[in-house]
């Protein structure tokens, strides 16, 4: 045991916080519109993004009907389904993804588990939310706008995001994206300056940094990275701004358009393309590593055990966040480049695999001899472990600049990334939601609509994404609309895509499912109690559920241990709450 | 991509200082304290928002450093043209040094609660800011005048940008000042002023180090110091 009782002059922060210092609401209005509080922020940036998440999960289905049954549905011309596939995968990683992890699960998380009253800016915070609110309306009325919503494909590659050829590029569709995405980042930078501020400043008496749950680390990490990634997409959109509507020429090279010449010339598509990377690579990351910090929570807590490797967790997070910056490139081997940096860049790629293997076997090594009860939260967390190692494996794959040269631009890379980045971080939201909502709602969400929600999701996805590999390893392109009569496309494939569409919007359907239970469960689900997981972290241990605006009573609780005491030898319970001062030697006090 | 690089990794370096002293090593689960002391959370002493306002400037750093990555990318290509750069950005930059002066002595003068003081540096700090601004716009207008636009070249273009989102960026800080100053004329006790003193001059400090980054850039310093460089290497 190490002696951690403090000597001399350490700073000791006050065990009373006043309550003067939080801003109380005085209305309906400033307690559930315009609130100030971090948890009716998360609860509104998460209602926000899965509402506009839904959205996209209606272009999914419409995509998939185009691709299992092309030609049926008139309404899906080759113009809309580039600007259902845009919005898609736009909306996706970072209007849902992005806002839902730090926007959602930071908000409601980082203060409750950190100990502190409320977010350190909660005025900001607030900004926050609503310029993230806008940034979703403007994105919206893209679909309203002339021309429709941009068609450029999520990565609004240039020249041929603002040229004609493409839906929304001589329109008002990519200004449209542009200024949403702006809004966007402006806004999450209010928030994550928040984020970062708390979990560094609003720590209560005795949180160290190693005693934080692993989900405020990942949390706090993956702020950090967008923090300094998301600048490299706001340049790049500005930018491009410039070259659409003044007409520079940042990105865009001289281009003759049907027999006109455009008033650009002699600009770079390729320095689009570092900017973008730039930010999209970590942006995988800022997607994940909430999702790693959520996934060790969920499986300690449900399986009664310690988590195993907690420093090697730490470090592996940190790791990757840094390691995160230096690999853009490889979204880029086919845009040509020196070999010796496509070597580097692979080298990189492959190194990370490193500390998100070290994740991986801690997570095992938890489970092992555990004393697992198979939750939907534990349930969730097992299937976001296979999923993850499964689209993790895949990007070793396309890590190699010879591999990935020949799948690249095939569904092998869609069904890489929908894996590794789409369906595996989803099943961490779902999961959480199930754990943490009898902490938002006092109730239970359904248990039998839960067990469905989840077999159904996690085969339908094996179903949808586990083919889609085949068909692009016998190159299927991505992006086509329609296959046609190709030689090289077996009609094999053909019958994959109708079974792919149907598992896709049997999935779909089970979402709804799911939004009709998270809906009814709140008047109709079971007592939960305060702590119905019998969890150890801070945000189980306050004295009513839902918790109340400054979340802790007149004292803030102090902290003595670490978060993942779960069956200690001689303890009076299977767990141990983090506030708890039992001791082993001299039992309670 | 080197300039984005190099201050990343000098915030990397900042980051693993820091993280080197909060006991990364510790190992949580083997630890027990008397059950009425705990350790302390190794917060950082300093005022949350003025680590919100460093972290700000590390975003708003990052933002501008990619700028300056792009503008030397797009510089090797063989159609890049730098435009004469109008000599008030001389006089614009000893307006923003002398704006970060002032705001340095009003934290001085707010610290020892001289309120005369600490309005007369307000004020200098508001008019240099505002006299900056203006600068640069007079700065717009010569270019434009001498027949460069916007679009001419993608020199020019960069200036017009680089130029126009520092500008906003001095002018969001001008709305913090602003209410600083309100404040500092309603005679709220300077001693209650000094943390509003204190972030408004530690952004005008970054911005001003932002500011001297892209002078040497847009001046074309920046490239004939790589340039030295590269040949030292070689």
């Amino acid at each position: 045991m190490v002696d951690v009782t403090p000597h001399g002059a350490d700073f000791i922060p006050p065990a009373e916080v006043a309550e003067v210092e939080l801003y109380h609401p005085h209305s309906w209005w400033t307690k559930y519109v315009f609130s100030q509080d971090a948890k009716v922020i998360a609860i509104q940036y998460s209602g926000t993004a899965l509402a506009i998440g839904l959205v996209a999960l209606v272009l999914s289905w419409l995509m998939r009907l185009q691709l299992a049954f092309p030609g049926t549905f008139d309404f899906i011309t080759p113009e809309a389904y580039y600007q259902f596939m845009t919005m898609h995968g736009m909306i996706m990683v970072i209007y849902l993804l992005t806002a839902l992890f730090l926007g959602g699960f930071g908000n409601y998380l980082i203060p409750l588990m950190v100990g502190a009253r409320d977010m350190a800016f909660p005025y900001v915070n607030m900004l926050s939310y609503w310029i993230y609110l806008l940034a979703v309306l403007v994105l919206v009325g893209g679909f309203f706008a002339p021309g429709g919503p941009t068609g450029a494909g999520w990565t609004l590659y240039p020249p041929q995001a603002i040229t004609s050829g493409t839906p929304g590029g001589s329109d008002w569709g990519i200004i449209v994206m542009l200024a949403s995405l702006i809004l966007f980042i402006i806004g999450f930078t209010m928030g994550g300056l928040n984020y970062v501020v708390t979990v560094l400043q609003g720590r209560t008496r005795g949180m160290t940094l190693m005693r934080l749950p692993l989900t405020v680390w990942g949390i706090f990490t993956a702020t950090v990275m967008a923090l300094l990634a998301f600048p490299a997409l706001f340049v790049a959109c500005v930018m491009m701004l410039f070259d659409r509507v003044i007409g520079s020429s940042f990105f865009m090279p001289a281009i003759v358009e049907m027999g006109e010449q455009s008033p650009h010339s002699g600009g770079s598509p390729i320095m689009f393309q570092h900017l973008f990377w730039f930010f999209g690579h970590p942006e995988v990351y800022i997607v994940a590593l909430p999702a790693f910090g959520i996934v060790s929570d969920l499986i300690s807590t449900h399986a009664r055990k310690n988590i195993f490797g907690y420093r090697m967790m730490v470090w592996a997070i940190v790791g990757i966040g840094a390691l995160s910056f230096v690999v853009w490139a490889h979204h880029m081997y086919v845009s040509g480049m020196h070999p010796y940096f496509g070597f580097f860049f692979a080298t990189t790629t492959l190194i990370i695999a490193v500390p998100t293997a070290i994740k991986v076997y801690n997570w095992v090594l938890t489970l092992w001899r555990g004393d697992i009860h198979l939750t939907l939260p534990m349930l969730f967390a097992l299937a976001f472990i296979v999923t993850f190692v499964n689209g993790g494996l895949t990007g070793l794959f396309l890590g190699n600049v010879v591999v990935d040269v020949p799948l690249s631009d095939t569904m092998f890379v869609v069904a890489h990334f929908h894996m590794v980045m789409g369906v595996a971080p989803i099943l961490v939201v779902f999961g959480a939601i199930y754990h943490w909502y009898p902490k938002i709602t006092g109730r239970m969400l359904n248990e039998a609509m839960g067990r469905f929600h989840f077999w159904v999701t996690f085969v339908g996805a094996y179903l949808i994404f586990f083919p889609m590999h085949y068909v692009g390893l016998v190159g299927v392109p991505r992006r086509y609309p329609e296959l046609g009569e190709t030689a090289f496309i077996p009609p094999s494939v053909h019958t994959l895509n109708e079974f792919i569409t149907i598992a896709a919007l049997t999935v779909g359907f089970a979402q709804m499912v799911f939004l009709f239970n998270l809906i009814w469960s709140i008047r109709h689900g079971k007592e939960a109690g305060d702590n119905p997981w019998r969890a150890t972290t801070l945000e189980w241990q306050t004295a009513s559920t839902p918790p109340p605006h400054g979340n802790f009573g007149k004292e803030l609780p102090v902290v003595h241990r670490w978060a993942y005491d779960y069956s200690v030898p001689g303890a009076p319970q299977d767990f141990i709450a983090q506030n708890d001062p039992w001791q082993p030697t001299g039992g309670r006090e | 991509m080197s300039a984005i690089l190099i201050f990343m990794a000098g915030l990397a370096a900042v980051a693993i200082w820091w993280l080197t002293q909060q006991r990364l090593t510790a190992k949580p689960w083997l630890e027990a304290g008397s059950t009425d002391a705990f350790p302390r959370t190794e917060a950082p002493a300093i005022e949350p928002a003025k680590l919100g306002v460093g972290v700000l400037l590390a975003v708003i750093g990052a933002m501008f450093m990619l700028l300056v990555s792009a503008y030397f990318m797009r510089m090797a290509y063989a159609d890049w043209q730098a435009p004469p750069m109008p000599r008030v950005l001389w006089v614009n930059t000893a307006m923003l040094a002398l704006a970060s002066v002032a705001l340095q002595c009003a934290v001085t003068a707010a610290h020892g609660g001289q309120l005369g003081n600490l309005r007369l540096a307000l004020a200098i700090g508001t008019l240099a800011s505002l006299a900056f601004l203006g600068g640069q716009l007079v700065a717009w207008r010569d270019l434009s005048a001498g027949g460069y636009f916007a679009i001419d070249n993608p020199a020019i273009s960069f200036f017009y940008m680089m130029t126009a989102l520092h500008g906003l960026h001095i002018l969001g800080g001008l709305v913090a000042l602003g209410r600083t100053d309100l404040r500092a004329w309603r005679s709220a006790p300077a001693g209650r002023l000094t943390l509003s003193v204190e972030l408004c001059a530690l952004y005008w400090h970054g911005l001003f180090v932002v500011w001297l980054v892209l002078f040497a850039v847009l001046m074309g310093w920046a490239a004939d110091f790589i340039d030295i460089c590269r040949q030292l290497l070689s």
